[in-house]
């Protein structure tokens, strides 16, 4: 593994965008962010700016509204990079998977390389995912 | 001193700066974390997080941007050169300070609001601290008969005891160099705040990397400079261990203290630093220091 998949993998910066989900997987990321689990240990921060994101983590489903602004944002963001979707609706769509505004998951705007389920999905899973998505950087070195 | 020497201090300058400099900011960032109760970063993780920058794809708002990002970084390595090859003060002040300007420089030069408020408020950023640091070299050049470095290191005794007031003048503009709580209002370099990274908005991939090395080499270089207080006579490693305790201070008072508006920071960088230093210029001309 060379030095520099090392540094990916040891410093992914966040984007954190909420396409409409109830807030409750928004409150399980930013649980994840606090002194508890502190995932700065592994070099994560939550940037707040796409030019600087590494991983771009989405919670809720995609409606005709936000999908201009995924899709920008998705754009914003230099390569490498890697999109986690975060909670069953933005996996699915979810409850609102029949709503009329409602495109369904997220891989329906924009590629996605993991998924976490669970309705809110726990700190614990959106760790597991980041580190899933930082594996698939280092074995694709891209 | 020939060429084959000089050459040879400029080179280990420029290669030990980034390394201490990145090596300052992990330790930085591990301390934060203790004192928020958390557990931190490794203390490697700044060059982790510069090699991976320098290995994003590029990508630019304007061509302009770029040419301000590499201006920055080279402008403040031939601060650094200067400061080991013991030239004059002045000189390599002017020098920091045009290379810093390219910071707001970039900023202005694209559209973004983020970027806009940035640069502005950097602007106000140099108004603050930049009177402080080239008026605090003419207390040292009182005391040391001229502006020279190697004057400096030739002082038989140490400055401190005679320009204590100059030197916690320095440690004010060192904080606001660092960009540290109170005075981060250009930066804001935290998520979620209100300018999303403020001057460095729209850098991103490499270039982002050049200005965080660029950082590096703009702390060292000013706790360089706090160590000159003390680098002269023989106890002259005493002026690391001072120029570590500033920037202790500084990391300390970053984390118990709330951000100032720019109003305040003008007020109290040119109210308490300016001061300070009038006050130790009369004091030298009354002979009482």
């Amino acid at each position: 593994m060379g030095i520099m998949n090392r540094a990916r993998i040891k410093s992914p910066w966040l984007l954190h965008f909420d396409c409409g989900s109830c807030n409750g997987c928004d409150i399980e990321i930013l649980a994840a962010l606090t002194p508890f689990y502190d995932v700065e240990r592994f070099g994560i921060v939550n940037m707040g700016n796409p030019k600087h994101a590494d991983v771009l983590l989405v919670t809720g489903p995609a409606n005709h509204r936000n999908q201009r602004v995924l899709s920008n944002l998705y754009e914003q963001m230099p390569e490498p990079r890697r999109v986690i979707v975060v909670g069953t609706c933005g996996c699915t769509g979810g409850v609102f998977h029949n709503c009329p505004n409602v495109l369904g998951g997220i891989d329906r705007v924009i590629p996605v390389d993991v998924y976490i389920p669970g309705c809110a999905a726990r700190p614990e899973a959106i760790i597991d995912g980041v580190v899933l998505a930082l594996e698939s950087i280092g074995a694709h070195g891209k | 001193m020939n060429t084959g020497w000089l050459i040879g201090t400029a080179l280990i300058a420029v290669i030990a700066a980034p390394l201490i400099g990145g090596w300052l900011k992990g330790i930085d960032r591990r301390l934060t974390a203790r004192m928020q109760g958390r557990w931190g970063p490794p203390l490697l993780q700044p060059f982790y997080d510069v090699i991976k920058l320098f290995g994003k794809n590029p990508m630019v708002a304007g061509r302009t941007q770029t040419v301000f990002a590499y201006a920055f970084l080279g402008l403040t390595v031939t601060a650094v050169v200067f400061f080991a090859l013991r030239q004059d003060l002045l000189m390599l002040l002017f020098i920091l300070f045009f290379g810093s300007l390219c910071l707001p420089l970039g900023a202005l030069s694209v559209k973004s609001p983020y970027s806009q408020l940035g640069g502005h408020r950097e602007l106000l950023r140099f108004l603050a601290y930049e009177p402080i640091l080239l008026l605090a070299a003419v207390p040292i050049a009182l005391k040391v008969d001229g502006f020279s470095i190697t004057a400096i290191l030739e002082h038989g005794e140490p400055l401190l005891p005679g320009l204590w007031l100059t030197f916690i003048a320095l440690l004010i503009a060192l904080a606001m160099v660092m960009r540290k709580s109170p005075f981060d209002v250009s930066s804001s370099e935290h998520a979620h705040q209100e300018l999303v990274g403020g001057v460095v908005t729209e850098y991103s991939g490499p270039y982002l990397a050049l200005i965080e090395l660029g950082h590096w080499y703009e702390m060292v270089l000013v706790l360089s400079v706090l160590g000159l207080f003390w680098a002269a006579g023989s106890l002259w490693w005493l002026s690391i261990i001072i120029a570590l305790l500033g920037w202790l201070v500084i990391l300390l008072v970053d984390n118990i203290s709330a951000r100032l508006t720019w109003s305040s920071m003008l007020r109290f960088a040119w109210g308490a630093g300016i001061g300070l230093i009038a006050l130790n210029i009369v004091l030298i001309h009354l002979g009482w220091m």
